[in-house]
């Protein structure tokens, strides 16, 4: 496999080095867990290493979370095939399994709040993660899941949706239980 | 009540993705749509309880060492006075991700009709050898040296022969364990890549070579001379076939 020059390896450095956070949190959200978030944001890495000769400038971010992205659905496809089912029956699934009831097992704001993502579709909590906890623009969304941003903007406004009706406080519970 | 501007503006201004004008059109809205003011309240919690949770979870320790090892897999010092090495530990490293990824993700990979326990077996080896400083035990070009080192522990002897003018030159040897018994193992560099060639003895006949892959390694096996050779790596089948007529000549 061909490695990197010296000149290039500084700018890997400089570049893409400092994404590797960004990296680690959109797998650990996509796939839902530490070990394997690590597995493949690392053979994403090293992949965006291999790579990086077709990087010619640009938003280093959004290029390496599109192949960090990209990675994690082979992986998915691969090891978790239902999973990437779930956003064809997604309100099913929503009504099924993330209710304020379930989440209220656990107690703690923290642990709800993990939950009730990791209950969302993977194309829902991908959007989401991107905007609410790595800061990305719209644009930015676009260019990472390669989705339209009309598309990018109706799945962040249904995933906060969601999201909301299932974190909604208890006041709301009995309107959810009847759906 | 629904409002026609919750779809197509509040989002949006929410993110801060409209333009100025935009913007301060949809506060004005804003100041007299009851709606669209509760709207923005909830995006606001919504947003505010991912931020405040601290959900965020960055890279662990391990994720940052392994990647810096990479790109960085040496001190500055040693590699600028050693680049070739640097290269090759470069490779090498590489080399062991790639396949402890593809080991890792693929285990269909490792199903292949070639007497599959020894191939494991030699991509075991293959693997521990590619860790900086397991390479070579001697580390010389010098035929002799290296023969010399090999006669003082193995009961056969390997053919030890260079052969850098055609493109595979000698690095050196070591002794190697494959299925439990000692093995030689002949390392050539070629196009700056490491190929190990496993050596053993056999009572079997002769056979031409076998060629195959194996968890993204190429490797060639024969037996000549009462001997087995398996020579493996991350390169073309091609330049591994050059190498077994080179040591079969």
């Amino acid at each position: 496999m061909s490695e990197l020059e010296p000149e290039e390896r500084a700018r890997f450095e400089q570049l893409v080095l400092p994404h590797v956070d960004a990296a680690f949190n959109l797998a650990r959200w996509l796939l839902r867990g530490r070990t394997d978030a690590e597995d493949v944001a690392q053979e994403a890495l090293l992949r965006a290493c291999r790579f990086f000769r077709g990087f010619h400038g640009g938003d280093a971010r959004a290029w390496l979370l599109q192949i960090v992205r990209n990675t994690c659905y082979t992986w998915l496809e691969k090891n978790r095939p239902m999973e990437l089912s779930m956003e064809f029956d997604e309100e099913i699934h929503l009504q099924a399994s993330l209710t304020p009831e379930t989440l209220a097992i656990s107690g703690d704001d923290r642990e709800r709040l993990i939950l009730a993502l990791e209950t969302l579709p993977p194309r829902f909590r991908e959007v989401l993660v991107l905007r609410e906890l790595e800061g990305c623009s719209y644009k930015e969304i676009a260019a990472i899941t390669s989705l339209p941003i009309g598309t990018v903007m109706s799945s962040l406004s249904r995933a906060r949706r969601q999201l909301h009706s299932a974190l909604a406080n208890p006041t709301q519970k009995g309107a959810v239980r009847e759906v | 009540m629904k409002c026609d501007f919750a779809d197509s503006l509040l989002q949006g201004y929410f993110d801060g993705e409209l333009s100025d004008r935009r913007a301060a059109e949809f506060e004005r809205h804003l100041g007299h749509c009851d709606h669209c003011a509760t709207e923005l309240v909830d995006l606001d919690w919504l947003s505010g309880m991912l931020q405040l949770t601290q959900i965020y979870e960055p890279a662990p320790a391990s994720l940052r060492r392994t990647i810096n090892a990479h790109v960085r897999p040496i001190a500055p010092a040693l590699a600028a006075s050693q680049p070739l090495l640097w290269q090759w530990l470069t490779a090498a490293a590489a080399l062991l991700f790639i396949a402890f990824v593809l080991w890792r993700v693929s285990p269909e990979l490792r199903s292949d009709d070639y007497r599959a326990e020894l191939a494991d077996e030699i991509v075991d080896a293959h693997l521990r050898s590619l860790q900086p400083g397991h390479m070579t035990e001697i580390a010389s070009n010098d035929e002799r040296v290296v023969q010399g080192w090999f006669d003082a522990k193995l009961k056969f002897s390997p053919p030890v022969r260079d052969f850098a003018r055609a493109g595979f030159a000698l690095n050196g040897g070591r002794q190697d364990v494959v299925e439990g018994r000692l093995v030689a193992v002949l390392v050539y560099e070629h196009n700056g890549r490491p190929i190990n060639v496993f050596i053993w003895a056999t009572r079997e006949p002769d056979t031409s070579p076998h060629t195959g892959s194996r968890q993204g390694f190429q490797w060639v096996d024969w037996r000549k001379d009462k001997m087995e050779f398996c020579a493996m790596a991350d390169a073309a089948t091609a330049d591994l076939e050059q190498l077994n007529r080179l040591i079969s000549e």
